[in-house]
């Protein structure tokens, strides 16, 4: 029995050692490690990110190649008023319903971090807008905007307060209201356990030095609470900044960016009119103009990264 | 928030708390705390009932608010589930977009798994930048790489099929995973590796054998934050799909379900609660997950 288990056993040692002499090869190792997710995203993130700047360039349509152009595609479009307005709509959409999402998500937060019965329990359901698709809830809101079975217009002639139906997506404003409150409704759960995280962290001595200093109650809020949540409010809004501003499916699914073109975002746009409508080089310049906001807001995630050591009370080294 | 800490606080370390006091400040707790928290839960949840109430009410209620309470269902029925599930290709449509999740999370844990060792335990010259460069891969939204990847997918003769979005959906779901599990990784005590190398352990095998088992609450939130995130995926889907029965199941509803002017809002609705339901119910068996990857994501 000893001897076969011998004879079984060589082989396999010798391979072995083979192999693993080539995987205990630290560089080798690193290189068939990293290989996987960084080829992955050279081929489907670099590349295309490139090939978008380059697409911009061109007057390439769908199932033709196209040629360089120069700044044609900016060109039209500067002289759009679609475009300008998709510009003014994205400002707008990001900067409302980050105000939005960013003081009603610290307020949940704040609500949150009490001691409560079924903590755990809430926490789940608030996450919950969260973690179902986007478009199958935008689809729920759309349905809530109905124009004739709106339950809310129901709700609100029920109690007397108005007479006839609310227009929620028939007019442009209307519009775009309904879309910055369906964002900020899915945002707030993500804003909320963010920055309960952060809270948590919060050493509780740090309330009771500020008391017994006879600090009120926005005393603590304002000099011990908010510094210390700093550093996470910072990523948690990059984060949020960047993809409300590239939002897509919300538009997508509740107006498709009518009525009459005033619900534009650049993204959908972008896809309007490259992808349904063939121009490929067109679209892609609506796209790239969105890299200099994106840029903007990782800097300024960059920076909100770099100060975070004295904020935790860590040592400047 | 804080001061109601501190009110809790105060009696407690008195000896008697006068009876008014306590009443006050059970008042001030149920106004300050629980009102605008019941209102934040009704505000949140309420969607999910509509959506859920609307699947199930026959369309002679739907479309009547004054003779019915449109709160309330008062014979329900099953015809939208019935009518979706035989008269549309929706069986197939969950089934594609279960088979693409599950491919697309399993190519990036396997990916973001490795790079993650080799940035976090492999160290190496620029190692930290690697990392850095995958966490930037993540702020590159998919929006501004839909129109090029599209031109992409159809030079690699992919176009309308679902392989497409398996290998796309990683874009976004390595750089997430790779941040959570370098996480991870460091929270694992090194000396344990080193045992193992003493003990004349290969590089793999101290992977797979000692790394990993006790990285495994890792890849789980990975694993199912993966498997969300690209249950969710909309814009890729939307762009690189044509056929009906290739289509997932977010898209199928918004491009297939509506036709004409006049739309089908009970079948809509009971789409999109069973299109909901695979995640939800997930979700609910695996919420510290969630709520742990979220957070340890964000203070990464």
């Amino acid at each position: 029995m000893s001897v076969t288990a011998a004879e079984t056993w060589r082989p396999r040692a010798t391979q072995q050692g083979w192999l693993s002499r080539l995987f205990d090869n630290k560089a080798f190792l690193i290189v068939m490690c990293l290989a996987p997710a960084i080829g992955l995203l050279m081929v489907f993130l670099t590349y295309p990110l490139g090939l978008g700047v380059w697409l911009a360039f061109t007057d390439t349509t769908i199932g033709q190649r196209g040629i360089y152009v120069g700044l044609e595609n900016f060109e039209f479009l500067f002289g759009d008023p679609i475009f300008w307005n998709a510009i003014f709509f994205s400002v707008f959409y990001t900067g409302v319903a980050t105000v939005g999402k960013f003081g009603l998500g610290l307020w949940l937060a704040l609500l949150l971090n009490n001691h409560l019965p079924f903590k755990s329990f809430l926490r789940a359901i608030i996450l919950l807008p969260w973690i179902v698709p986007t478009v199958l809830s935008a689809i729920a809101f759309w349905w809530i905007y109905d124009p004739q079975f709106s339950i809310i217009s129901w709700v609100f002639i029920e109690l007397g307060l108005r007479e006839t139906n609310i227009d929620f997506i028939n007019t442009a404003w209307p519009a775009r209201w309904s879309l910055i409150a369906a964002n900020i409704w899915r945002g707030i759960p993500f804003v909320a356990i963010s920055l309960l995280a952060g809270l948590q962290t919060i050493s509780p001595s740090l309330y009771e030095a500020a008391m017994l200093d006879g600090a009120t109650a926005w005393q603590r809020f304002r000099f011990v609470t908010f510094p210390m949540l700093l550093p996470i409010l910072a990523i948690v809004m990059t984060f949020s900044i960047i993809f409300t501003f590239t939002d897509f499916q919300l538009v997508y699914a509740i107006t498709r960016g009518g009525p009459v073109n005033s619900t534009h975002l650049l993204a959908t746009l972008a896809f309007q009119r490259g992808i349904p409508g063939g121009q490929l080089g067109e679209g892609a310049a609506i796209a790239v103009a969105m890299i200099p906001f994106l840029v903007f807001a990782t800097l300024f995630s960059y920076f909100a990264l770099a100060r975070r050591k004295w904020q935790q009370g860590e040592s400047n080294d | 928030m804080t001061d109601a800490i501190a009110e809790e606080q105060v009696p407690t370390s008195r000896t008697a708390p006068p009876e008014r006091l306590s009443w006050d400040s059970g008042m001030r707790r149920f106004v300050v705390l629980w009102l605008p928290l019941f209102c934040f839960v009704i505000i949140l949840l309420f969607p999910f009932y509509w959506m859920t109430i609307t699947a199930f009410k026959p369309d002679a209620e739907l479309y009547d608010f004054s003779t019915h309470n449109p709160f309330w269902i008062t014979s329900p029925t099953l015809a939208h589930i019935y009518k979706l599930l035989f008269e549309t290709s929706y069986p197939s449509w969950l089934l594609t977009t279960m088979g693409v999740a599950v491919g697309s999370t399993f190519l990036s844990l396997l990916a973001s798994t490795l790079a993650a060792y080799a940035i976090q335990r492999l160290r190496f010259t620029g190692s930290q930048y690697v990392g850095l460069a995958i966490y930037l891969a993540y702020l590159v939204p998919p929006s501004i790489l839909f129109i090029p990847l599209a031109t992409i997918i159809v030079q690699l003769g992919l176009f309308d099929s679902p392989l497409a979005l398996i290998l796309v959906y990683p874009t976004f779901l390595v750089p997430f995973c790779t941040w959570l599990l370098i996480g991870y990784f460091k929270s694992i005590p090194y000396e344990l590796e080193e045992c193992a190398l003493i003990d004349g352990a290969t590089r793999l095998q101290i992977l797979r054998q000692i790394t990993l088992p006790l990285a495994v609450p890792g890849l789980i939130s990975a694993g199912i934050f993966s498997f969300t995130l690209s249950w969710n995926e909309f814009i890729y889907a939307l762009a690189f799909i044509q056929s009906s029965e290739n289509k997932t199941v977010s898209v199928a509803i918004l491009t297939e379900l509506i036709t004409g002017d006049v739309y089908q809002w009970g079948a809509l609705m009971a789409g999109a609660l069973l299109g909901s339901l695979p995640v939800a119910i997930f979700y609910s068996f695996f919420v510290d997950y969630y709520v742990s990857s979220l957070t340890g994501a964000v203070k990464e």
